[in-house]
């Protein structure tokens, strides 16, 4: 197709009315570490692999806190996703501040939403690359969010992004109904576990390096864990099957719509 | 900043000089309030004074917020009602984005505090004590106090001029030999208070507004009077 005549500004249409610097910047989320999140009763969680650049440096973080009540889960460009939580941060900060009350996570991802909208229609400017998973609670009580480079998003039930997710939502949509039940926290996460055990690439293992888990609740502020603190969850799983054949990689996975 | 020579050059500033509050002009007098075990009660009269005239004898000095907030204003009327419109603009802004999310009695409390602070910093104040009364986000009753220096508290009763010395003492008394106050004796003793005042506060009349915050919705009564004996008047000595 002649992709490459529409597709070096974002302010340009295709003739077959998409723009594909949007469907570019979307493509960058498939080529992060698969991160997942789940909806509970009461809890929200949220699930990543960490990838090393090198056998010498750390694992790279994909969660990150936001507010008592919320946190978000990242894939894609890391430093796009260090301003946009900046961003989630200060409008956190700011609603404490005038209402003394946390913002509720609906407007907090809108907010975000529109930040991100002014990249995909400015001439000159370029879509945030991240996709972020918002996991949050509040009054209404827990949520996941999910936040596209295209400045779209979607309240979830739960859901996978990054390399390899596919055989993760297909775990997800097998057990999706369940989840709205599930009390126990640790049920949730073993629950969040086992999919992103079919996101690992050949050869590989959920281990306490590679693995970091976030949750948040009513009465339970977000909390991360990492390292040795995820060798409890991983111990939950241990015993079980393995799952089906991790997935083949990246390239069978289909173009998604721009809405 | 805004008195420097260079600002009075430049493209943009403003051709009106920038003013500044320095007194209150048509002002309301005392609001109250009282804490019931199944709600809020807050009562204000409804007399809008131009310094000792009584000039606006039927200006609403409680306002509804929305179904879970009532607010009452004392000070200069203007500047509660510009408070009255930004709360108003408020509420319809969350209700244009329509995602169910709507603001309890704290949250507008702590938003005023901001605004107030924020104008007294200024040195140009809102001349208002605001009082507010709702519930909380789990059906709590709430009730508020935030002045023009920004000072702001919570309370089980509360009050602004001069119902602070006269009608403040008879609310903790009556909160005193009845904790579990209900709201339908709040407003006979709201009423009680006002008569007292009526008597006592030079600003004051006989005609005041209550209003009532439950789980069930808020709602604001009135005008009402109470029925006052002024026949000790008749011959005061010392007076002639």
């Amino acid at each position: 197709m002649y992709r490459n005549q529409y597709d070096n500004d974002v302010s340009v249409w295709s003739p077959q009315g998409r723009i594909h610097q949007i469907e570019y910047a979307m493509e960058a989320v498939k080529q992060g570490a698969a991160t997942l999140g789940i909806k509970g009763k009461d809890y929200a969680v949220v699930v990543a692999l960490k990838r090393a650049s090198s056998d010498l440096s750390s694992h790279q973080k994909k969660i990150i806190p936001i507010d008592e009540h919320a946190g978000i889960s990242i894939a894609g460009l890391t430093s796009d996703a260090r301003i946009l939580s900046r961003f989630m941060r200060t409008e956190c900060l700011n609603h404490r501040y005038v209402y003394g009350s946390p913002l509720s996570i609906s407007r907090l991802v809108s907010q975000v939403g529109d930040k991100a909208q002014t990249g995909t229609q400015i001439m000159g400017r370029r879509p945030y690359g991240v996709g972020l998973l918002v996991a949050g609670c509040d009054e209404s009580g827990p949520h996941i969010y999910y936040i596209c480079p295209s400045s779209n998003f979607y309240e979830c039930k739960c859901m996978a992004i990054g390399s390899r997710s596919q055989s993760a939502r297909t775990y997800l949509e097998r057990h999706k109904d369940e989840f709205k039940n599930v009390e126990d926290l640790n049920e949730l996460v073993a629950h969040a576990l086992r999919a992103l055990r079919d996101c690992l690439p050949n050869e590989s293992e959920l281990t306490t390096k590679n693995v970091s888990v976030g949750y948040v609740g009513r009465g339970t502020d977000f909390t991360i864990k990492d390292d040795e603190e995820v060798a409890e969850y991983l111990k939950m799983i241990e015993e079980e099957k393995p799952a089906a054949a991790p997935a083949a990689p990246a390239a069978g996975e289909e173009a998604l719509d721009v809405q | 900043m805004k008195d420097r020579v260079a600002d009075f050059w430049r493209e943009d500033a403003p051709v009106d000089p920038v003013k500044h509050t320095m007194r209150p002009i048509v002002t309301g007098t005392s609001v109250l309030g009282v804490k019931c075990v199944d709600g809020v009660v807050i009562a204000a009269d409804t007399l809008g004074s131009y310094g000792s005239l009584a000039r606006f004898r039927d200006i609403e000095r409680l306002m509804k917020v929305n179904d879970n907030v009532l607010i009452g204003g004392f000070g200069d009327y203007a500047d509660f009602q510009h408070i009255m419109k930004l709360l108003n603009q408020q509420t319809i802004d969350d209700a244009v984005i329509g995602d169910g999310v709507y603001r309890d009695a704290p949250s507008i409390h702590n938003w005023l505090r901001c605004v107030l602070y924020n104008r007294r910093t200024k040195f140009n104040p809102l001349w208002n004590t605001i009082i507010v009364a709702g519930n909380t986000y789990t059906g709590e009753p709430y009730l508020g106090y935030v002045d023009k220096i920004g000072v702001s508290f919570e309370d089980r009763s509360v009050a602004t001029g001069f119902g602070a010395y006269i009608a403040q003492p008879m609310m903790r008394r009556a909160l005193e030999e009845n904790p579990n106050m209900t709201c339908v004796q709040a407003r006979e003793l709201m009423a009680r208070c006002l008569k007292v005042l009526f008597y006592r506060d030079c600003r004051a009349l006989n005609r005041f507004h209550i209003g009532v915050v439950t789980r069930a919705g808020c709602e604001i009564s009135g005008p009402l009077s109470t029925d006052t004996d002024w026949s000790i008047g008749a011959n005061p000595s010392g007076y002639e």
